[in-house]
Parts: structure tokens; sequence; C-alpha cells
């Protein structure tokens, strides 16, 4: 049902291995989404995650990220299951969504106050350096409703540049960013790939990165 | 990459410090439950009757009714704008103990709707004829009361967020947890009134709200994984 095609050959052994699923199996409205899903995540890995709409794409990622939990299999992290050291997990991982977590009536540097510092210590400096390099300077203090789709995509974007996460999710990250923007989020991937931390992605855009594999949903 | 993570009394006071921003900009949700407690308690003066013998008598659950129907009408902005934009999922996905960041959540709710309640009281329990020796029952019946409120309110907002049509549904499961506050809160009253001592009742209330600071943020974050999944 399921395939993965990898560009980079990924050894059998778990050394590197950041997120592994195995036999993973999910139904939704009496519907199989996937099952015997296995894939592996290696450090420096993008994984591109590629399928028709509605094949299952979003729960995925959904489900790796603890937020959903109606499927069957196992999820490790580093070897372990996810459930076991959640705590652990989530401290690494950075997940953004349709709903992009940008709050409509705070702007954009207290939005980026509040969600960051809900994983680690972040200073004034970093997040109005981070809003200067998604092209969102002039912007910090207006209030988000006041800004375009794109924009507010950018803000969500922001905390990629500040994060230390290892690993990152992001569910269709593209869609409302303008040209300039989707080279540059191309660019930061790459940068967080060539660091050692991986990236899941959904999206229907072509991705040139060295590090990209892909794995085909439906 | 080596930025410390925080700890978590740090996430706890920015989560508070966000949800209090979020009042002060959004103004109307605070005001709107406000104005409408007012309003209640104002009316009954003039629909029921002006003397004193009879208000006084109806004083202490007239405004405890108001302030659970205010209540009601307050609670919906807890977690619904968080819900819309994704917020919540980032609240849900910090390593963080999910229990304080909803206590968080609810004592800056409780602060910006149940707080001003509780100050504006005795001026209203002057328009209803109470007698003076029994204001302070009331504002710590109150003070204990409103936090309940909230905190058991929250678990019945959590469960419902997701849910498109709410309806009276909140209202279903929210107002029979709510009735032993009620009843305990203008017992209080009552008995100041009898010339008795409210403590008997007062440190039902603190029990009742101990066991829901220690519990009720539990239930909210359960329901909040369930709403969102």
């Amino acid at each position: 049902m399921s395939s993965v095609a990898s560009n980079n050959s990924l050894d059998a052994n778990s050394e590197g291995i950041m997120l592994s699923a195995r036999q993973l199996f999910c139904e939704r409205d009496d519907r199989v989404l996937f099952q015997n899903l296995d894939f592996d995540l290696a450090e420096g890995q993008v994984l591109q995650v590629q399928g028709s709409n509605g094949s299952g794409k979003t729960t995925l990622l959904r489900i790796l990220c603890g937020l959903n939990d109606s499927y069957a299999g196992s999820i490790r992290w580093y070897g372990q299951e996810i459930e076991e050291q959640a705590a652990a997990f989530f401290a690494s991982l950075l997940y953004i969504g349709h709903r992009v977590g940008v709050s409509k009536v705070l702007s954009p540097i207290e939005n980026l106050r509040w969600s960051c510092s809900l994983k680690q210590a972040v200073n004034e400096d970093q997040i109005m350096s981070a809003l200067k390099e998604v092209g969102l300077r002039g912007f910090e203090e207006s209030p988000c409703y006041t800004l375009s789709a794109g924009q507010q995509q950018r803000v969500s974007l922001a905390r990629l540049l500040i994060s230390p996460a290892k690993l990152w999710v992001l569910d269709e990250p593209f869609t409302t960013l303008d040209t300039k923007g989707v080279a540059q989020l191309e660019s930061i991937l790459q940068d967080q790939a060539k660091a050692g931390g991986s990236v899941m992605v959904t999206t229907h855009h072509q991705l040139t990165i060295p590090q990209l594999s892909l794995l085909s949903l439906g | 990459m080596s930025e410390k993570q925080t700890t978590t009394s740090a996430a706890f006071l920015a989560t508070l410090k966000r949800d209090l921003l979020i009042a002060f900009k959004k103004k109307n949700d605070v005001v709107n439950p406000f104005m409408f407690f007012i309003i209640v308690v104002s009316l009954f003066p003039i629909g029921i009757s002006p003397e004193s013998d009879r208000l006084t008598e109806i004083a202490a659950g007239v405004i405890w009714i108001s302030v659970l129907l205010a209540s009601m009408l307050s609670m919906d902005n807890l977690y619904r704008a968080d819900f819309e934009d994704g917020s919540l999922e980032q609240l849900l996905l910090s390593p963080h103990p999910l229990f304080f960041l909803v206590l968080a959540k609810n004592i800056s709710h409780w602060l910006v709707s149940g707080l001003p309640v509780v100050l504006v009281s005795p001026l209203l329990a002057y328009m209803l004829a109470l007698p003076e020796e029994a204001y302070l029952t009331l504002v710590l019946s109150l003070l204990l009361g409103t936090p309940i409120m909230s905190l058991v309110g929250s678990i019945a907002v959590a469960l419902t967020v997701g849910l498109g049509s709410r309806g009276l549904i909140l209202a279903v499961i929210t107002l029979p947890m709510s009735v032993p506050v009620l009843i305990f809160g203008t017992l209080a009253v009552q008995s100041t009134l009898n010339s008795q001592s409210p403590l008997g009742y007062l440190s039902l209330m603190l029990v009742m709200l101990s066991v829901s600071v220690s519990l009720a943020p539990l239930a909210s974050a359960a329901a909040l994984k369930i709403s969102v999944n």
C-alpha cells in the first residue's frame, strides 16, 4: 500500500536513526489510510511525505507527534517507544501544522515569546533577528490579524530559526509563501539537515534538497 | 543549538502572561460577562421588589446565581481561540507537564473573569440590601467559589472545544458540577445572616477548592488531548 523510495540509501543498522516507525496502521471512518507502513528517519535527513489529498499525510504527521493516538504499530525515538519518554521527545520536536499556532490578537514578537518559551529559553535579540530574517521587519509589534496569511506563516517559520529542536515536523509549510519565501524555507530546511537535524515535511511542492528522501502514501 | 530548555515555572509564567495579554487585548471577552453579571443582579430589585426586607432574603442567592451564569458566558473563551489557531497543539507538545500549563490558563481566566466579580460584589450586595455583617462572608465565599467554577468549567470547555456547535452542552456539563458551590456559598451567607458562624461552610469550600486545584487541571489536560485528537 505504501512504499519508501530513498535517494540516500540507509544502512540497516540503527546508528543515527532518529525516528523509526514500524507496522503503522491507521483507519479513519472505516477507511484504511495506511497499513504496514515502515520507515526510518536518520539524522540529517529530510523526508518528504507525498500522497494525494486525503491520503493521510496530516494524520501521519500528527500520529508521529503524539497528537493523534488512533493508530496501531510502534514509533521509536532513538530506539525507545515515544510514549515512554514523551518529555524528552517533545523537547526535541518542533511541529507546525495547518493551523500554525499564531494567535491573531498578539503581535509576532509576543507570539514567539510564548511559543518558544514552551520549549527553550529565548531572549529578545534572537526573536528580533529571526523575525527580521523571515522578512517581518517593521511588523514585529503589529497584531497578527493585520498580517496576511503568508506573513502569519512566516511568524511560525521564525520559530524554526530559533528552535534547537532536532526533529521538525512541518505540515504544508509552503502553501502560503511567495517564491522568495519558498526558496528561503528550502535553505532553512537544508541548514537543519546539515546541522544533523531531521525534517519531516508534507508538501506538493518539488523540493530541491540533496538530503531529500520520499515517502509515498496511498 | 545550545539553548537551554525552560524550567516548568518559566513556561507556566509565560503561559499566564500570554493569556493575560490576550485578555487585555480582547477586552470584549472580559467586559461582556462582567456587564452581564451586573445587569442580571440589578434587574432583581426592579423585577421583584425594591423593599429591602425581601431583597435581603434573596441577595446571596441572586448574586451567586448571577456569578454562575456569568462564568458560563466567560468560560468559552478559555480554549476556543487557541484551538482554532493551533496554539493548543503547541501547548500539548510542550515538554512540560500539561497540568501546570492548564493551571496557568485557568488562573489567568480566573484573574480576568472571577476576581472582578468578587471585587464588585460588595457594591451589588449593598444594592440588594444585604446587611453589612454579611459582606465579608459573601466576598470570602466568592473568593473560594469562583476559582472552583473556573477550574471545573475548564474541564467541560476542554471536552467540547472540538465540537462545531455546542449550544447548551457546556451548561449541561458544568452546571450540575457547580451546584455544590452554589449551595455552600449561599448557605455561608445565610448562616452569617442568622448570626451563626459561616466557617464550616467556608472550610468545606476551601476543601472543594483544594481538590479542584489538584485534580481539575489533570482532567482538563486529558480532555484537551481527546479534543485535539
